[in-house]
């Protein structure tokens, strides 16, 4: 039974290690920021913003730092002050609720909920703190006269990028990587499916995501993607969109690897992605989780909160796609005139 | 045999736990010196924001989560087994409970049977499958665990899609919510909290007072303590071994059904992709720092819990919540090493005590003689 127990604690000891050098990286910025955030403005009556990230928090190169980057807008051209709180990995929801109250009960107005894992905590913690506005992002569910929904219409972005990798395969075969297998990621694969159609209906698409929930690391797992990508690369594709957070960066290097091309995801990974591997991304979906946060925030120290849904699609510039890299300059006027169809309703983009 | 004895192994017993908190202390207070962290108002934080009649009823909620999950990795322990696999099992457990128990309608004591018989049901068979590999084909029960915990991922996942409901204008996706008479009624226990304790704290109880009489009281338990000592001299005195592994290996899965049963039946109603993942870990390390004890188990997994729930306030206040997990891993790591150490120390000085005796017995004996 010794035996065991060693065994047990040197292995679980290793998991608790890993997990916090994990987190370590992401929370490190927070204090640091908060701090410079709190000391930059003059002490007027600023807002104070609660943020609360999902799993990944800042740092996680993808959804929870494009919220990020509108928040540190937000500090510096609003002279806001802000408090972010992030979830653990597998917590309940009553942890999330937990979260809501601290940000609510120290004071901070609006919170701000990043993620559709929220939904219940944000329609519970809103009902009880009716004098507190609160947002929510990727989700519609969670209503109240206290809630704004942030929506995204990744379908529509996708849909372009999906048309931009069907003109630009010479193999007539292309591929799509979702991090995680979840109803919002389907959205993504719909839209880029469609598009992809649009312009070739005969075109091959592959398809894979990375993990199952609950785990969720298909987002973050760079090592699945550059593997995934590297089979579909050996099937005969010659573009992959990478749906799938920080696991894109593997799609990337398997894609400089095998002289390929690949889509980035959520912001212009041309100009974030390692410098190595930029000359490989031909377009990025770009989904405008830094301007939803942003405009909210304007809106909040203006004093306007309309509760409901605020849809970012085209048509709001919500979502789109990206052109730094000049790859797709050529095909620009065929992008755009898809996209002028879309907005005007010619094109209904597919859901799932 | 004396009394002053007995009360040397008291205080290595009562000194063995404080030793580890000490040292996990002085570690933990090390890491967030390092981290440029004031310790004192860590500590204060934490123990302010704990405190709070609504946080001690979350306390106990995830504690009584925990310390489910601690009992049933726990029993595997005494048996030398190592079921990695309590985290599949629960989840596959809960899913089965929150599908079937969601599609029928039944009177409210008979539903909740019924959940609760399904998830002991799917947590057993689960692990029977590693039980079966080990006896039949020899595999470790480590590696048969730890990969049937990626395919009850996997098999969750597929079949959630097949039972799924739809939550309007939600990117989530889970189970038909139970009904009403599926609702595990809560226990309003501590004044002062709008929260109530959730009513499966009972149920963990008596699954607590079950565990410590079945290993310390009964024929099986006696067996299954002695396999996980000496698997050659248990056989000797005629215990069937495979017999005891089947066994021990469906308890464990027959509890770790339970595991998600507080959550479901007093909190969320439905199995959805948010539902908490990892609690089988959790009790891994609770079963550690417990010491496989019921009672000892009870105050891992509220310690446990109380950081966990604690450490949401450390965010709001500028220390890095990550802390928790590095207490939590120093405290694992502590208790292992410093009962080790604890235990050579009491063997040795038991060894000591019997030489000694050993040589003051012919000293005495022409005292005798002469009488």
């Amino acid at each position: 039974m010794r035996r065991v127990t060693t065994f047990a604690a040197a292995l679980l000891t290793g998991a608790l290690a890993l997990t916090a050098c994990g987190g370590s990286s992401t929370s490190q910025t927070s204090p640091a920021d908060s701090s410079s955030g709190s000391s930059s403005a003059p002490a007027k009556s600023k807002l104070k913003v609660g943020l609360a990230y999902d799993i990944g928090g800042r740092g996680d190169q993808s959804f929870n730092d494009s919220a990020a980057a509108g928040l540190d807008k937000a500090k510096a051209d609003l002279g806001i002050e802000a408090k972010e709180a992030e979830a653990s990995a597998g917590e309940a929801d009553s942890a999330k609720e937990e979260r809501l109250r601290a940000l609510a009960g120290a004071g901070f107005n609006p919170v701000i909920a990043v993620g559709f894992a929220y939904s219940g905590a944000v329609a519970k913690v809103a009902k009880e703190n009716p004098d507190i506005h609160f947002a929510i992002i990727d989700d519609a569910n969670a209503a109240g006269p206290n809630i704004t929904n942030l929506l995204f219409a990744e379908n529509q972005g996708s849909f372009l990028v999906g048309a931009a990798a069907a003109l630009k395969s010479t193999k007539k075969n292309i591929g799509f990587i979702g991090g995680v297998d979840v109803p919002l990621i389907h959205k993504f694969q719909a839209g880029y499916e469609a598009g992809a159609k649009a312009v070739d209906p005969s075109i091959k698409i592959q398809s894979k995501y990375l993990t199952q929930p609950p785990d969720f690391s298909g987002f973050g797992a760079p090592d699945k993607g550059k593997t995934a990508a590297a089979g579909m690369y050996d099937a005969g594709a010659d573009v992959v969109f990478a749906a799938a957070g920080g696991s894109g960066a593997g799609v990337f290097e398997a894609a400089k690897t095998a002289g390929t091309k690949a889509i980035g995801v959520d912001s212009d990974q041309y100009k974030t992605a390692d410098p190595a591997v930029r000359s490989v991304i031909l377009t990025s979906m770009l989904k405008k989780v830094d301007v939803a946060v942003f405009d909210f925030i304007k809106s909040a120290t203006e004093g306007t909160y309309t509760p409901g849904p605020r849809i970012y699609d085209l048509k709001a510039n919500g979502v789109d796609y990206s052109t730094s890299g000049g790859q797709v300059d050529d095909i620009k006027d065929k992008l755009d005139a898809f996209k002028q169809k879309i907005i005007s309703g010619e094109i209904t983009v597919p859901e799932k | 045999m004396s009394p002053r004895v007995d009360l040397r192994r008291l205080v290595l017993a009562i000194g063995a736990p404080v030793l580890a908190i000490i040292f996990a202390s002085l570690v933990t207070a090390l890491v967030l010196v390092a981290a440029g962290d004031p310790v004192w108002s860590t500590v204060t934080t934490l123990w302010d924001y704990g405190s709070q009649p609504r946080t001690i009823a979350l306390t106990l909620n995830q504690g009584t989560t925990y310390y489910l999950s601690a009992l049933a990795v726990a029993i595997g322990f005494r048996m030398n087994l190592f079921n990695i696999g309590v985290d599949g099992q629960y989840r596959a457990a809960a899913f089965a409970a929150a599908a079937i128990g969601g599609a029928v309608s039944l009177p409210k004591p008979l539903h909740l049977l019924l959940i609760v018989a399904v998830a002991v049901a799917v947590g057993a068979m689960w692990a029977s499958i590693a039980a079966v590999l080990k006896v039949t084909r020899g595999v470790s029960e480590v590696i048969s665990t730890i990969m049937l915990n990626a395919i009850a991922t996997a098999l969750i996942a597929y079949l959630l899609r097949k039972v799924k409901v739809d939550v309007a204008g939600s990117n989530n996706i889970g189970t038909k919510p139970l009904p009403e008479s599926g609702h595990f009624p809560g226990i309003p226990l501590i004044p002062g909290s709008t929260l109530d304790v959730y009513g499966f704290l009972v149920v963990a109880v008596l699954a607590g007072i079950a565990y410590s009489v079945l290993l310390g009281r009964t024929r099986f338990g006696f067996d299954l303590r002695a396999t996980g000592r000496s698997q050659s001299a248990a056989v000797a005195s005629g215990v069937d071994v495979k017999r005891m592994v089947i066994v021990s290996m469906l308890l464990s899965g027959a509890i770790a059904g339970l595991v998600g049963m507080p959550q479901l039946l007093g909190s969320s109603y439905s199995y959805s992709l948010d539902f908490p993942a990892g609690l089988g870990f959790t009790g891994i390390a609770i079963a550690l720092v417990g010491r496989n004890n019921a009672v000892g188990m009870v105050f891992a997994a509220l310690l446990f819990s109380f950081l966990d729930v604690s450490s949401v306030i450390l965010d709001i206040n500028d220390i890095s919540k990550e802390i928790v997990l590095i207490m939590q891993g120093t405290i694992v790591l502590s208790v292992v090493v410093v009962y080790e150490l604890v235990r050579r120390y009491g063997i040795a000085a038991e060894q000591r005590r019997v030489s000694r005796e050993l040589t003051r017995t012919p000293a005495s004996e022409p005292e005798g003689a002469r009488a």
